[in-house]
């Protein structure tokens, strides 16, 4: 699949970012497995900002809407890394932006 | 002729049972929202195609779901709690202040008379409401400011509201109930609130008498008569005769004074039924044997219901949310346990049947009455 750097209604150099969810926020969202979200800065915090302006129902499930801060059993990876403690602000790994690699939003292993 | 609809909130999905008035052939429909934790599925009173559905995970929080056809489509509608100013703090299990923290939304109870208000009994203690069909939603902050919201602590379940009482003819009267601190009444519209609690006596706390601190389970009010509330207490099963200024116990005969459920007759405003659960430590039916029981003078006299129900290695519980009555001439009543059945008694709970035997554990029932 390709992504990289396209023309959108996030801006002229806007990124395309390949974001895979879970089940139940595919449900919610009403999407496949996998979705193309544009950002102007390819960062996490960038990411879920504009995934949950394209589908308001995810609004409050990725983050605790009271404090912003990314619920406890949601994890965020790309490139076989853990990114769910890394900076919210700092840049995606290069596959990602380029579109090689998709930015993986998982429910933790958690409750059995 | 008149139909049921059966809404069922469980563990693991929303199920929707119907049946016409013969409460003798169901469909099934479900699961809906598969695998969330369904905490409560109620209906509009002033539109019955207007239903709200609480979903909530430990994964991804809270989700509130509207159908506005019964519950064949729902759309996902606001899930922003935001508690009104600096929530400050309540105590917390080891007595420690804690912060106020949005966990889910219990209980919904939506207006009698406008399908798009609705409140809302959240855990942390809380009452929200909505008045664009749960688009967004608003604290009622003079709940948890009145004075002892510091002073209120979990149950074992979370520190919920769990039960909001209409009154049926007076827009500015609410109930609410809170585990663990009590029954708490306001008389101008939520606004201001007060607790009462006096003649609650709860061993389990320094003061059993205290003005707050109580665990109440659950309320029930007849509409004819909305100054008589009843009450299952973690102990005790009480009445007040005078709007909640006052209570006193009418445990009776029950085998045991523990449970979680309370419902009043639909017509018949002194028939009330509990489900008697051994102690707050077993949590399963008195000798593994389900019974329902009935008081037809308003407490202090019970007895048991069982035809159809088992009687014998039954260790299930029925939750505070998880019975209801229809309004049929032949009252119905229903429960649903943590075993994943629904059992329906369609005269007045003389016999009951198993609607479904497998569900998930389910959390709460309620029932619709449609022309």
């Amino acid at each position: 699949m390709s992504a990289g750097t396209v023309g959108t209604s996030a801006g002229s150099d806007a990124t395309v970012v390949r974001v895979v969810l879970p089940t139940h926020l595919r449900n919610l969202a009403q999407v496949d497995k996998e979705v193309r979200i544009a950002v102007d800065e390819p960062t996490p915090r960038a990411v879920i900002d504009a995934l949950e302006a394209k589908y308001p129902p995810l609004r409050g499930t990725i983050r605790n809407p009271a404090t912003g801060k990314r619920r406890a059993f949601v994890r965020f990876f790309a490139c076989e890394q853990d990114l769910s403690h890394v900076d919210l602000d700092v840049p995606l790994p290069p596959a990602v932006v380029s579109g090689t690699e998709p930015f993986l939003i998982v429910g933790a292993m958690a409750g059995g | 002729m008149s139909r049921i609809r059966v809404l069922v909130g469980t563990r693991k999905g929303a199920f929707i049972l119907t049946s016409d008035g013969k409460r003798d052939r169901w469909e099934v429909s479900g699961p809906h929202f598969p695998g969330w934790e369904i905490y409560h599925v109620t209906g509009s009173p002033a539109d019955p195609d207007r239903i709200y559905a609480s979903q909530s995970s430990s994964w991804f929080g809270q989700v509130v779901h509207r159908s506005d056809d019964g519950g064949a489509t729902w759309q996902t509608v606001g899930n922003d709690f935001t508690y009104d100013g600096v929530p400050g703090t309540h105590q917390w299990y080891d007595g420690t202040p804690h912060p106020w923290e949005f966990a889910r939304v219990w209980h919904f109870e939506p207006s009698l008379t406008d399908p798009d208000t609705v409140y809302a009994g959240v855990e942390d203690a809380a009452l929200f409401r909505s008045t664009d069909g749960g688009r967004t939603w608003q604290e009622l902050p003079g709940l948890r400011g009145h004075g002892s919201g510091s002073a209120w602590q979990p149950g074992a379940g979370g520190m919920c509201l769990h039960t909001i009482v209409l009154h049926p003819s007076n827009p500015e009267r609410i109930y609410v109930a809170i585990s663990a601190a009590g029954v708490f009444r306001t008389d101008d519209g939520g606004k201001t609130w007060q607790p009462i609690n006096r003649g609650l006596a709860s061993e389990g706390i320094p003061d059993p008498d205290a003005e707050v601190g109580h665990c109440v389970h659950r309320i029930a009010m007849h509409p004819d008569r909305p100054d008589v509330l009843f009450m299952q207490k973690h102990w005790d099963v009480m009445r007040s005769d005078d709007g909640g200024e006052s209570w006193y116990e009418v445990s009776g005969n029950l085998p045991t004074d523990f449970g979680f459920p309370i419902a009043v007759h639909a017509h018949e405003p002194d028939t009330i039924y509990v489900v008697p659960i051994t102690s707050d430590s077993h949590h399963f039916p008195p000798e593994g044997k389900l019974r329902v029981y009935r008081s037809k003078t308003g407490g202090h006299e019970w007895e048991p219901l069982t035809k159809g129900l088992p009687q014998s290695h039954c260790y299930v519980n029925v939750l505070r949310d998880a019975m209801a009555v229809d309004s049929l001439d032949e009252c119905g009543i229903y429960f649903g346990t943590t075993g994943g059945q629904v059992y329906a008694s369609a005269d007045s709970g003389e016999t009951w049947n198993a609607i479904v035997r497998d569900l998930p554990a389910v959390l709460s029932v309620e029932v619709q009455t449609l022309p």
